[in-house]
């Protein structure tokens, strides 16, 4: 019972530690360029969402402050930081991905493949 | 109203920013490059000033980026160790664009050669402010932007390996950047701060109640791995070697003598500033740094000695600079870092040069990039030949050279942590002859008699004139008076 209630007080600590052992595993594993981008993805994604989980406060209000309301106590709303750092991360993320995916397609452009395992040995073979 | 000097971080960060976006309307090569270097010049001199300003009263400041004070701005901190260190990487970003212009003219296409100077000037930035913030988040979205920089970089040369080189390096890097950016959410979650200063109040405050101290070793452990990735430590450097030696001239001598330091310096803060020296002993953090750096040492220029194309023999070697530097870290006293430090400069300007003078080299032949078909190239250029000599033997450590001195400091450092010294001479002494052995017979390679005529005579380069002479005068003027170097590093590791 103890175990059960510590699994769901530490549920996004733990989703995200599965998300980023998945993502880290396809990130290494995968031999195929577009599949080791989506693992890099998963693992942001696993981050992202563990740093979210460390601003919400359970039963409060997201920091949007209307007109008329800046009086109103900060206990009202949830910690807006990791939210701005979320959207920071993902923008970081964003670019990070479309600049693999742009240099997976040149890549695929000028060997035919986009195997890794095959790639690495075009490219022996060329050197 | 503050004094002038405390905006010139903010305005050195901001005008490489600028000069980022202005450069990418620009589509001349030739006024890119000016602005390029012209950039490098200005935020060269304005580190200078910096310094200067700070040195007399030992000072250093915290300057508060946008409306929000502290706890919840942005800030950055400067003093006379970040003045110095920036002063170098803008004067060998310059020197190295100087160097490797006729090579970038030769590799890249004209018609992206502008787009170049926006990547330089990106790297610069991130540079900038690797050093200068004070701000944990600030730090990962900046090394993220010195990746894409550092990527774009590699892959100006845009051939088929060096496109895979990229990308290997791009995949390991964002490893590290993301492992960095896990550290810095845990850290947030015990500490609930990302200021740098704040985050090391709580820390002490929670070390004092002995809460959280394995989460604290978790947290170092994934800074110092995932910085390392960055920095090419042992055993995180099999991207290096190919990402640095496969590219155009100016960018392997960028990368080898800048980008890879950044990170490193952050993680020099991040031990002296957030956590203290103390607690990265007593978790024995500096243990594993200090074997890895070793390893790479003797790994790095073991690799070094059995390779036959010259770019990469250098790229293998920063691996084994770059282990001198870990070395320094590792001792885990404020002399091991003050050396590491000093390494960090002369590892930035000698391998800048040396990158420089062999794309130079090669140049004079055709471009032919093994190192024996690099004999006699010094007799058609002798500066290049004399730069690549000094450049070698400053990497041997030979006395009224930089290397010399910095492998003096590392050497005497080790007085302070008697359990590492026996290690530390060792491998210095070691090390020593490894270097000697792979730069020795490139130095009467490249010196030799030419068996056959030299092909593709290269015309009078003036830009690397330029760069080999000012590089060589530095190189000799830090190994010559290197104790008031040596003192600025000691002064700014004190108010760091």
């Amino acid at each position: 019972m103890e175990l059960l209630k510590a699994l769901v007080e530490h549920r996004y600590a733990l989703t995200a530690s599965i998300l980023f052992v998945t993502g880290l595993m396809n990130l290494m594993q995968q031999r195929h360029l577009v599949r080791k981008v989506i693992g890099l993805n998963i693992m942001d994604a696993s981050i992202f969402l563990l740093l979210a989980s460390q601003g919400y406060v359970e039963g409060r209000a997201a920091p949007v402050v209307a007109a008329g309301m800046a009086e109103q106590a900060a206990e009202l709303y949830i910690n807006p930081v990791p939210s701005g750092l979320v959207l920071t991360g993902i923008v970081v993320s964003v670019s990070v991905s479309a600049f693999s995916l742009a240099l997976i397609q040149k890549i695929y452009r000028e060997y035919g493949t986009t195997d890794i395992k095959e790639l690495v040995h075009l490219v022996k073979r060329e050197d | 109203m503050l004094p002038f000097y405390h905006y010139i971080p903010s305005v050195c960060i901001l005008l490489c920013l600028l000069s980022a976006i202005l450069l990418a309307a620009v589509r001349n090569g030739r006024a890119a490059f000016a602005a390029g270097i012209g950039l490098a010049a200005v935020t060269a001199v304005l580190s200078g000033v910096l310094l200067f300003m700070l040195m007399p009263a030992e000072e250093s400041f915290t300057f508060v980026m946008g409306h929000f004070p502290a706890p919840f701005g942005n800030e950055l901190k400067a003093g006379p160790l970040q003045a110095l260190l920036t002063m170098c990487f803008s004067l060998v970003v310059g020197l190295s664009l100087l160097g490797g212009w006729a090579d970038l003219k030769h590799d890249v296409q004209p018609d992206k050669l502008s787009l170049y100077f926006v990547m330089t000037s990106l790297t610069l930035a991130a540079l900038y402010v690797l050093t200068y913030t004070n701000d944990m988040f600030t730090g990962y979205v900046f090394i993220e932007i010195s990746t894409l920089s550092a990527c774009a970089l590699v892959m100006a040369k845009d051939r088929g390996p060096t496109l895979v080189a990229t990308l290997r390096y791009l995949f390991l890097s964002l490893l590290g950047s993301g492992l960095f950016l896990i550290g810095v959410v845990l850290l947030y979650s015990v500490t609930g701060h990302l200021l740098m200063k704040q985050v090391g109040q709580q820390i002490i405050v929670l070390r004092s109640t002995g809460r959280f101290g394995l989460q604290l070793a978790f947290i170092i452990g994934l800074f110092t791995a995932g910085l390392g990735v960055k920095s090419a430590m042992f055993p995180f450097h099999r991207w290096l070697p190919d990402a640095h030696s496969s590219t155009t001239t100016a960018s392997s001598a960028i990368l080898s003598g800048t980008v890879i330091k950044g990170t490193v310096i952050l993680l020099i803060i991040l031990f002296c500033r957030v956590f203290t020296l103390g607690m990265v002993n007593a978790l024995h953090i500096d243990d594993v740094v200090f074997a890895l750096g070793i390893m790479g040492m003797i790994f790095g220029s073991i690799s070094a000695i059995r390779e036959r194309q010259s770019k990469r023999m250098l790229a293998w070697s920063s691996i084994a600079q770059m282990g001198y530097i870990f070395t320094g870290i590792g001792l885990g006293t404020r002399a091991g870092i003050a050396a590491a430090c000093f390494h960090i400069l002369v590892h930035a300007t000698s391998k800048s040069m040396l990158f420089c003078c062999v794309g130079r080299l090669s140049a004079v032949n055709g471009h032919r990039k093994m190192l024996k078909e690099m004999q006699g190239t010094a007799r058609h250029d002798i500066l290049a030949g004399i730069g690549f000599t000094l450049g070698a033997l400053s990497m041997i450590g030979i006395p009224l050279l930089a290397g010399f001195a910095s492998k003096l400091y590392l050497a005497t450092s080790t007085m302070d942590s008697a359990s590492k010294t026996a290690a530390t001479l060792f491998a210095l002494a070691l090390s020593t002859v490894l270097n000697a052995l792979y730069y020795i017979p490139a130095i009467v390679t490249v010196w030799a008699y030419p068996e056959d005529a030299l092909i593709g005579r290269a015309p009078r380069d003036s830009a690397f004139t330029v760069s080999a002479a000012v590089s060589i005068a530095v190189v000799i003027l830090l190994g010559v008076a290197y104790a008031p170097v040596m003192h600025i590093i000691e002064v700014g590791l004190s108010l760091l």
